[in-house]
């Protein structure tokens, strides 16, 4: 039985980058609003899930060819290279830094090490949320 | 203006209170999702009014993050209606 369903698919190729750029604003808003590495991933992986129900596996395959395994490797290794690069200069573990940049197009803006901790934060939490649907979600 | 947003907050409890009727007493599972599409919507109308209330902008974030979930939940529910799954492997046969 083929259904068309246009109206659901063209629905979700907008709105996936509504919620993916909302989960981005998430993230980096993270530090002095409600938010942060943690809902920014879960929203992302939702995004990426409204993808999958809306087409199918093989298609959101095709159009993200992400091994989602090597992305919660890639997240730990972060998480832990932010925690243990204080260790190398004579701090204790996990001291984070910061300091005052002036960047070209934003200006003066603090850049923090705690977003690299919180990258990892993410990176984790969308390859583990990834995983999960797809491995229970393919039946055959 | 206090009492305003209260009686507001008691109409939209009401009518929470109507359709959760709804989703108990829905003959068909497609009464239930509706009923908690509309739930979810009555929701992000108390969430909103409560930010009123206590005078904060934090909980405007949660307001689209429960549209966004309410939208793939709905979504998902249909499909799982329509086709017997929600994840398909080839959506070609």
């Amino acid at each position: 039985m083929k259904v068309n369903n246009v109206i659901l698919q063209f629905t979700a190729k907008i709105v996936f980058f509504i919620i993916f750029f909302f989960a981005v604003n998430i993230f980096f808003a993270g530090h002095y609003t409600p938010g942060g590495g943690f809902v920014g991933g879960l929203v992302t992986a939702s995004a990426i899930v409204l993808l999958i129900i809306a087409f199918d596996l093989n298609t959101v395959q095709k159009l993200l060819p992400i091994n989602y395994i090597f992305v919660v490797a890639v997240g730990l290794i972060l998480s832990l290279g932010t925690a243990s690069f204080s260790m190398f200069v004579g701090q204790p573990f996990f001291t984070h830094f910061f300091d005052y940049f002036y960047l070209p197009l934003f200006g003066k803006t603090s850049l923090h090490t705690a977003a690299l901790f919180d990258l990892g934060v993410y990176l984790v939490v969308v390859g583990v949320t990834m995983t999960i649907i797809q491995t229970i979600g393919e039946d055959e | 203006m206090t009492y305003f947003i209260w009686t507001a907050i008691v109409i939209i409890a009401l009518s929470m209170i109507a359709l959760l009727f709804r989703v108990v007493k829905g003959p068909t599972p497609s009464d239930r999702v509706i009923a908690l599409d509309a739930l979810g919507i009555a929701l992000i109308c108390l969430v909103g009014l409560f930010s009123i209330l206590v005078d904060t902008s934090f909980f405007l974030e949660i307001i689209l993050l429960l549209a966004i979930l309410s939208f793939i939940g709905t979504i998902a529910f249909s499909k799982f209606i329509e086709k017997g799954d929600i994840i398909t492997r080839d959506d070609s046969r």
